[in-house]
């Protein structure tokens, strides 16, 4: 069982994170997407906004977004805690200063603008949407990779 | 499973106008975040390091994991549609279209760019802090002010 501990092949991975989208759809009868949840939980903060996107959003038939991300941070203490024989940081060292900070703050910003402007995100649409031949899902998939792969060769000797 | 669903019983008006899920539900998607929180980690698709290498082209583990779950879930939609399987409380699955619009160019580049910098895309954002990488609290902070920033621009932005 010595494997188990170590980081886990990539046919394995993938096979078991391909496997959310059905098992989410049987058990749950919900598609599986994780960045609605930043709408969900801002629907919450603020019900009565002036804003449409949060006010009229169904904050109720949305809930199970915030428990699915709640479950999502318990799995993942349990396979860094119980599970990983010689768990590794998810952030390098660098991170920890003013300018780490800032990258992760703007970022992150990128992150909830772009997926809420783009419908969705690498579980959402690059997953679920590609599995059921959404071609929007592709395209937006391919920039996806277009943004990633712009900021890491443009900006990279600045950035990292 | 429960009963709420049959359309006579007086709790399916409720039902509709509150669109909440059921408890198991609830428990179902619970475990199935577990499911996949145990994954992010052991797989390491949360780590940062996994997705720059990704983006250098100096490793093709993202790509083949993210690959062979689009094929997993591929195969599995064909599956759940040709025999028309149902959820466990016995409603229909069925897969709603995203859309296309400019933001899924715009907002996608948009997205790309920040899973770059910050080695994260929604999922492992939840998967870093849960295992205690507290700084990765700063950016869920900045995605929900970039989700609060498009909720704001929403009406102004090319649709």
């Amino acid at each position: 069982m010595e494997w188990l501990l170590q980081p886990w092949p990539w046919w394995l991975s993938g096979i078991l994170i391909g496997l959310t989208v059905p098992l989410l759809y049987l058990l749950a009868g919900k598609a599986f997407g994780i960045s609605t949840s930043l709408q969900e939980a801002g629907a919450l903060c603020v019900p009565h906004s002036k804003m449409e996107y949060l006010s009229k959003f169904d904050r109720i038939g949305g809930l199970w977004t915030l428990v699915f991300a709640f479950g999502i941070g318990i799995g993942s203490l349990i396979a860094t805690r119980f599970l990983s024989a010689d768990p590794k940081p998810f952030l390098p060292e660098s991170f920890w200063s003013v300018s780490g900070a800032i990258k992760l703050i703007v970022g992150g910003f990128l992150i909830g603008f772009g997926t809420r402007y783009a419908g969705g995100c690498t579980s959402g649409h690059s997953i679920t949407g590609i599995s059921n031949l959404n071609w929007p899902s592709l395209l937006a998939t391919i920039c996806f990779f277009a943004g990633g792969l712009a900021v890491t060769w443009g900006l990279g000797s600045l950035l990292f | 499973m429960n009963t709420d669903t049959q359309p006579s019983s007086p709790e399916s008006t409720e039902a509709k106008t509150r669109s909440g899920s059921s408890p198991t539900t609830y428990v179902m998607v619970l475990l199935m975040g577990i499911y996949l929180g145990i994954l992010f980690a052991k797989s390491e698709v949360a780590h940062w390091q996994r997705v720059h290498d990704m983006f250098l082209f100096r490793e093709a583990h993202m790509y083949l994991i993210i690959g062979t779950a689009i094929v997993v879930a591929m195969i599995s939609m064909l599956i759940i549609k040709r025999f028309a399987i149902k959820s466990i409380d016995g409603k229909p699955i069925t897969y709603k279209p995203k859309p296309y619009h400019k933001g899924v160019i715009i907002g996608g580049m948009l997205f790309g760019a920040g899973w770059a910098i910050t080695g994260a895309c929604p999922g492992p954002i939840y998967a870093q802090i849960g295992a205690g990488e507290w700084l990765a609290v700063l950016t869920l902070i900045g995605a929900m002010l970039g989700m609060f920033a498009y909720a704001a621009l929403k009406p102004k932005l090319p649709h």
